[in-house]
């Protein structure tokens, strides 16, 4: 059997780590080949060896049969293989034809000839169902957009191999089904494509094959269509993971939080928290279902005391506090696992042990008259790596240098440790692995099982349904239900969340 | 291990260094100079007298503060371009208080001026500040302007209150100054003054309030990341302006060695002094860490007055040392090269 790409035994070093070794991925041509594994088990290291970023310490590479020396990406592109990197690589304000051509501009007179460029652009974007307006600039156009600009790069340079990194990460639902079109159209024409995820979904949705690698090193290769869901995610994590959240019957107490008609304007000054109502009691974890940009962070921050309160309440164990500082809704009993962990969670140069401290480190014992007490800080960090099963090589490595998940882990330490009353959780889970997603929904209902207030933001249904107790369902701004989600299918409440109970009520 | 990192850290400018001169020699080669004969004199301009020794101490002394100031800034995310402008202004307000104040003794009165030249850098930093928490202007842009206003503001106090014969203010006090007879004496009478003991209790005191006090936490994790201070409850807005007061008030008293110390007056100046300039080459050069600004500025002024020998002996311009501290800042800067260079290198090795 002849392979377009053979990469065999591979073994790829960093100081002090190893990233791959002995991984043999073998595609077939014409095949949608995934490569599965958790944040940080190699996927990404192996396909920059494939791409000339790395060279290897052990093994080999073939293309179409013959042995290839990959040395640089320039190399990588002649051989026809092609990248469509996660963050994507484009000029913003040049337009899509001008990326597209970038260094490899035709000429005329000494001039660039756009308008044979922008033929050509369009001519490749019918040929793959590639939607593009060749003449749109970048900072206009959507991310799923942007990424088929990131495809036509690649195309145009005449690859017939194309990797694919995370390509879903940044998509909406709407935008990953024409993703799924887009690669099924491209290896109807003859392409290959080599797709990195941890998603198992998608992997059993498009994918022909499928090639695990854990913690660096080479499981092996499945066909899709012989195997499940859960056998990849054995084989990814190392154990047996389970889908369905284990969880007891939810013992509601006194409530913890309660908001009151609240009003909240967004940054263009329009109201985007709509005199919402919402209670969340001791002992039960609230999920909001809602479609993104329907209110929810800005009630989160509304709450955290981020965000100013135009109107209404919110109370936490009966005290008032609407519009209190950030610090004083902490001090208060509010733990904030916040959406963005790279923006809000984490001062990503600071090392592990620092951002560990980073809602207490003005109190006892981790500072004493205005003075660190650095032992006692890396101490707890200790402690909570631990408790917490944060992989980092040291309390002093910074933040940034760990995988997302293990930033998440250590977030999450940070604020169920400091054991408050109403932990908020938005988007928890986004972007990681199945066994960190286990473990996080673990955590989030050992805190109600603790009786303590949880409150859940997730764009995902299937979270929302898994974890929650109740689900208030979101729309503009307004809590518009508050479901049993043992009573209610995904559909239903798909429909919830577009407004169908809004429009049905509108004309009664 | 710890070592190692040591290591590391010295050996990019280190190598910057060596470079530096290099290719300063080649320099001189290709004008028609003597480089070996240069650089002997340098060195001799350094290390041969007590007197030049007293006097690189006295040079590097003002150059540790501004590049305190400047690092002081830059670790918590701030760009202080107005080191020059804070250092006029602290030059003067210490001077101010060393004539004006009478009848102190000296160790009430030495602190004071001092004091008096960190609270006047701090209000020139604390304006950048401001502008920068309330409306974001770039404090960059606002830093500049500031040293040209400082610049002619000083000038025209001293030229209409504080004018004696010589373009200068009157001396200040003798309980004001940091001369001392002692230091004079055993270097040969260089203008060596007690300043650089304030220097390397400043270069102290950057390290602790960064590394050891919760206000140096808040004040890096604002320079790092203002979103997740802002939600770990730490006010962005004080803290940027007072971060830009620290490193006016590192400034402030690098003026403050010049008047107390060095000049025991302030003159008017015709253009910048250009010490508050190389505080950013020092900050750079010394990696913004306490230990790493006190060497290089030990660099810079032994360079500066080993310059002067080489131009009396070997007859090479002054600026050909300029130009090889320019060099080296280039170096530095360029430290990605090295770092490529040593990849490439030990890339090729392995293959």
């Amino acid at each position: 059997m002849d392979y377009v790409i053979e990469m065999r035994n591979i073994r790829k070093e960093f100081p002090g780590i190893v990233a791959n070794d002995n991984v043999t991925l073998q595609v077939e041509k014409g095949e949608i080949h995934a490569l599965l594994g958790e944040n940080g088990a190699g996927k990404s290291t192996l396909m920059n060896v494939l791409f000339g970023l790395y060279q290897p310490e052990k093994g080999e590479i073939y293309v179409r049969g013959e042995k290839a020396e990959i040395t640089d990406p320039n190399i990588a592109n002649k051989l026809g293989i092609g990248m469509v990197h996660q963050h994507f690589m484009l000029v913003e304000n040049f337009t899509v034809t001008e990326n597209i051509i970038l260094g490899q501009e035709p000429i005329r007179k000494g001039q660039v000839d756009i308008k044979k460029a922008a033929k050509r652009v369009e001519e490749i974007s019918s040929q793959y169902g590639l939607r593009v307006d060749p003449y749109a600039k970048i900072q206009d156009i959507t991310v799923g957009m942007q990424q088929r600009v990131e495809i036509l790069k690649t195309l145009y340079r005449g690859a017939d191999i194309l990797i694919f990194d995370e390509p879903t990460a940044v998509l909406t639902p709407q935008e990953i089904k024409e993703l799924i079109q887009i690669l099924n159209r491209l290896i109807a024409e003859g392409k290959s494509i080599i797709l990195i995820t941890h998603k198992l979904k998608e992997i059993m949705e498009v994918c022909h094959r499928c090639t695990v690698i854990r913690r660096g090193e080479g499981i092996g290769t499945v066909k899709v269509a012989d195997t499940n869901r859960d056998e990849l995610a054995s084989m990814m994590v190392g154990r047996e993971v389970s889908f369905t959240t284990e969880k007891g019957l939810a013992q509601p107490q006194q409530s913890v939080l309660e908001i009151d008609n609240l009003t909240v304007k967004d940054s263009r000054g329009i109201s985007a928290v709509n005199e919402l109502n919402l209670t969340v009691r001791a002992g039960e974890i609230i999920g909001i279902a809602g479609v993104d940009g329907n209110g929810q962070t800005e009630l989160i921050e509304a709450i955290t005391g981020l965000r100013k309160v135009s109107d209404g309440t919110i109370q936490l164990n009966g005290k008032n506090i609407t519009n209190h500082k950030p610090r004083k809704v902490t001090e208060s009993g509010v733990g904030h696992i916040p959406q963005d962990r790279h923006k809000h969670g984490l001062v990503l140069d600071f090392s592990i042990g620092e951002n560990m401290v980073l809602q207490t480190y003005y109190q006892q014992p981790f500072s004493k008259f205005k003075q660190l007490k650095s032992n006692k800080i890396f101490n707890k960090a200790k402690e909570l790596i631990d408790q917490f099963d944060v992989r980092t090589p040291s309390v002093h490595t910074e933040a940034r240098a760990l995988s997302g998940g293990n930033q998440q882990k250590a977030i999450i330490a940070r604020e169920v440790d400091r054991s408050p009353d109403l932990l908020i959780a938005a988007q928890p889970t986004r972007g990681l692995d199945v066994g960190a997603i286990e473990f996080i929904h673990t955590k989030l209902i050992e805190e109600r099982d603790a009786n303590k207030a949880v409150l859940l933001v997730s764009f995902e249904l299937e979270e929302v349904m898994n974890v929650s107790d109740r689900i208030a369902v979101i729309y503009e701004g307004k809590i518009v239900d508050i479901v049993d989600p043992k009573e209610i299918s995904e559909q239903e409440l798909g429909l919830l969340m577009a407004g169908s109970k809004q429009q049905r009520t509108g004309e009664m | 291990m710890k070592l190692q990192k040591v290591l590391f850290k010295l050996i990019v400018p280190i190598i910057a260094v060596m470079l530096g001169l290099l290719i300063g020699g080649i320099i001189m080669l290709s004008s028609g100079y003597d480089p070996v004969l240069a650089y002997t004199a340098l060195f001799n301009g350094i290390f041969s007298d007590s007197y030049f020794i007293g006097e690189t101490v006295r040079q590097m002394t003002p150059l540790i503060l501004s590049g305190i100031a400047v690092a002081f800034a830059f670790r918590t995310g701030l760009f202080n371009i107005g080191v020059e402008g804070q250092l006029l202004v602290g030059w003067l307000a210490s001077v101010y208080v060393g004539i004006a104040v009478e009848g102190l003794p000296a160790f009430i009165h030495v602190p004071l001026a001092i004091l008096a030249g960190a609270v006047a850098g701090a209000i020139w930093g604390f304006v950048p500040g401001l502008l920068k928490a309330r409306f974001r202007v770039h404090e960059v842009i606002t830093t500049i302007m500031l040293n040209y206003v400082a610049l002619h503001v000083t000038n025209s106090i001293i030229r209409a209150y504080l004018l004696a014969p010589g373009e200068r203010t009157e001396s200040i006090q003798p309980s004001a100054s940091l001369a001392s007879p002692f230091l004079q004496e055993i270097t040969n009478f260089s203008r060596m003054h007690y300043g650089f003991i304030v220097a390397l209790l400043a270069a102290a005191l950057m390290w602790y309030i960064l590394w050891k006090t919760t206000a140096g936490y808040e004040l890096r994790a604002v320079g790092f990341n203002e979103h997740a201070s802002n939600y770990a409850g730490i006010n962005v807005s004080k803290n940027i302006i007072l971060s830009m007061c620290i490193s006016g008030g590192f400034a402030g008293v690098a003026g403050a060695m010049q008047g107390l110390g060095t000049y025991q007056y302030m003159t008017i100046n015709a253009a910048f002094t250009g010490v508050g300039f190389d505080g950013i080459a020092v900050a750079l050069l010394g990696g913004n860490g306490a230990i790493g600004i006190v060497l290089a500025a030990l660099l810079f002024g032994g360079l500066k007055i080993g310059a002067l020998n080489m131009q009396a002996v070997a007859k090479v311009p002054p600026e050909l040392i300029t130009i090889v501290i320019a060099l080296i800042i280039f170096f530095v800067a360029s430290s990605y090269l090295v770092h490529w260079l040593r990849n490439r290198i030990n890339k090729r090795g392995k293959i």
